[in-house]
């Protein structure tokens, strides 16, 4: 499902990246020290429920708000010292939009063009393979007021994309959107990494995280709770499930799968069925269907059980993420 | 001169948006042209009886376009409200364009607007009895410039603090309503009480309306004149420099 970690060149560093807010009712500490480093050509994903701190962070490194504490470095450029330098270098498509719907498509694109620096026919031009890539050609001249959701969604990566930043930020991309023009979104994103481009993240939605981040962060409440690939992050859940159902006793399987090397956990269920904790599921399923055969245990059924990142969540936080995802 | 060539195309691009939606335009023209239209006549007496002029129209147009610049700057940060919302300014703060131009490219399309709802305005007031004399008429519109200079930037200011309409709506009319009503701009503050002649001397837009008047009258050696200019520039410059702080600061 997704790439095997690559190790390139790092685009983005933070050391201790804090912020707080003063409101009435006192200091609200809603970025508690993050410490990331995402490589070159990575989509990186960043992934929590509403309030864990997603927003602020990437608005840090966008320049858009300074840290109170923490160092960031993002495109080789340091965040502090150098902002105007991070801004030349980075694109970033906020959260609910971007765009005047008594603008065009084109208009914006050119707009955004020559706001980074192009002359008026170099915008022209880039502003006419930004439309091609993202299929806006056809909508290119009309008022934004009349696009779809999704559309407007992909102008507004568009804008993120016309100067052909090293480092995209995408906040909550696909928030809002169908399924159709959630997948189409995808498939934009990860042909920007084909392109070279590395991609930060939010999200609170599991299923984003899993199919498009190559490596993924979990936030709660200001802090990184775990990082990795999606499925280091799954393995560290008591690890894949398989649930097998079989034919005479119970005790004595449970009794001849226990002394198996890859099996970490074995123990009867209801309704005949033994449940087996296993390191990888789908290398220790044939392992163990051959085990069986040669002992003469006759298997009806067999089912596995992949951990989602909603356990994973769940196991670090102590609350389920698909509540909130249900409830935002 | 990113500054410069950023401003200029922030100009053109909420000048065309602005001319796509004319509402804001056509409304800031047709309030002065039904006091032109329905308060000018009930004047004549009036300015007769405070003994300000001959004219009517040539005492009271000169305040209407004060007026007119004053409302058209006071309400322009309902668009950046707009503007804010809608992500548009968010985006371009990321982006290494000049953050002065975001102030002075719309502060520009302000002015712009609002001198050619003047220049109409004038026109359509001279079939009623207005008399121009064009040296005064051009020196009236440098001095509404001043006025815009200084009333937009205060309307971004306050927009960018306030950031919903619902919270500006009461402050641009409390602060503009006392202000034109104290400037003596619908009626001969000749006929005032002495306590309101004194606090209209306190009131910057007194000096606009009478050096706007003083220029339309060819009534050059007035000090007036150059006393409204001296305010409306110091007001234009202090304006300008809170709204560029507001501008800079990072938090949106």
């Amino acid at each position: 499902m997704t790439a095997p970690t690559k190790l390139g060149a790092t685009m983005i560093a933070t050391r201790d990246l804090a912020r707080t807010f003063k409101t009435r009712s006192g200091v609200v500490e809603a970025v508690r020290g993050v410490d990331l480093r995402v490589g070159a050509g990575e989509i990186f994903g960043f992934l929590g429920p509403n309030g864990a701190g997603k927003t602020t962070t990437i608005r840090m490194l966008a320049t858009l708000m300074t840290p109170t504490a923490g160092e960031a470095t993002v495109a080789g450029a340091d965040l502090r010292r150098e902002p105007q330098e991070v801004r030349r270098r980075i694109g970033y498509v906020p959260q609910g939009g971007s765009t005047d719907p008594a603008e065009t498509g084109r208009g914006e694109l050119v707009l955004q063009g020559r706001l980074y620096g192009l002359s008026k026919s170099a915008a022209q031009v880039r502003a006419a393979e930004v439309l091609r890539t993202l299929d806006l050609e056809a909508a290119a001249d009309r008022f934004i007021g009349t696009y779809s959701g999704g559309m407007k969604r992909r102008l507004d990566v568009g804008l993120g994309i016309v100067h052909e930043p090293a480092v995209l930020f995408l906040d909550e991309p696909t928030t809002g959107l169908d399924p159709q023009a959630r997948a189409r979104m995808w498939d934009e994103i990860k042909g920007l990494r084909e392109r070279g481009t590395t991609v930060f993240l939010t999200t609170h939605y599991l299923e984003e995280a899993d199919a498009l981040c190559d490596r993924l962060a979990i936030i709660d409440q200001g802090r990184i709770v775990t990082e990795g690939t999606s499925d280091e992050l799954k393995r560290q859940v008591a690890g894949d499930v398989i649930t097998i159902g079989v034919d005479g006793s119970r005790e004595r399987v449970v009794g001849l799968v226990a002394g198996l090397p890859f099996v970490r956990e074995v123990g009867e269920e209801g309704d005949g069925l033994v449940r087996l904790y296993v390191e990888r599921g789908e290398t220790a399923m044939p392992q163990l269907l051959r085990f069986l055969d040669s002992a003469n245990v006759v298997t009806i059924s067999i089912e596995l059980h992949k951990p989602s990142l909603d356990d994973v969540f769940l196991r670090q936080t102590g609350r389920s993420l698909r509540d909130d995802a249900a409830a935002a | 001169m990113t500054a410069l060539r950023d401003t200029l195309l922030i100009f053109r691009r909420s000048l065309i948006l602005t001319l796509r939606q004319p509402v804001w335009i056509i409304f800031g023209l047709m309030q002065p042209i039904l006091y032109l239209v329905l308060f000018g006549p009930l004047l004549d007496a009036s300015v007769k009886a405070a003994n300000v002029g001959e004219n009517a129209f040539n005492w009271f147009i000169p305040g209407l376009l004060i007026q007119m610049a004053v409302f058209g700057g006071a309400f322009v940060g309902f668009g950046l409200i707009a503007e804010l919302r809608s992500g548009v300014v968010e985006r371009m703060r990321v982006t290494p364009m000049s953050r002065i131009a975001m102030l002075f490219g719309r502060s520009l399309r302000d002015v712009v607007i609002m001198v050619s709802q003047a220049i109409l305005l004038m026109v359509v007031a001279i079939p009623f009895g207005l008399q121009i004399d064009l040296a005064g008429a051009l020196v009236t519109i440098a001095l509404l410039v001043l006025i815009g200079l200084a009333l937009a930037p205060l309307s971004y200011t306050a927009a960018l603090v306030l950031k919903t309409e619902d919270a500006l709506a009461p402050v641009v009319n409390a602060v503009a309503l006392p202000l034109l009503l104290m400037s003596g701009i619908l009626l001969p503050l000749a006929l005032a009480p002495d306590w309101l002649k004194f606090l209209s001397t306190l009131n910057p837009l007194t000096h606009a309306a009478d050096a706007a008047r003083a220029l339309f009258n060819s009534d050059w050696g007035n000090p007036e004149i150059a006393i409204g200019a001296a305010i409306m520039s110091v007001l234009a410059v202090f304006a300008v420099w809170l709204a560029s702080r507001a501008f800079n600061r990072a938090v949106a």
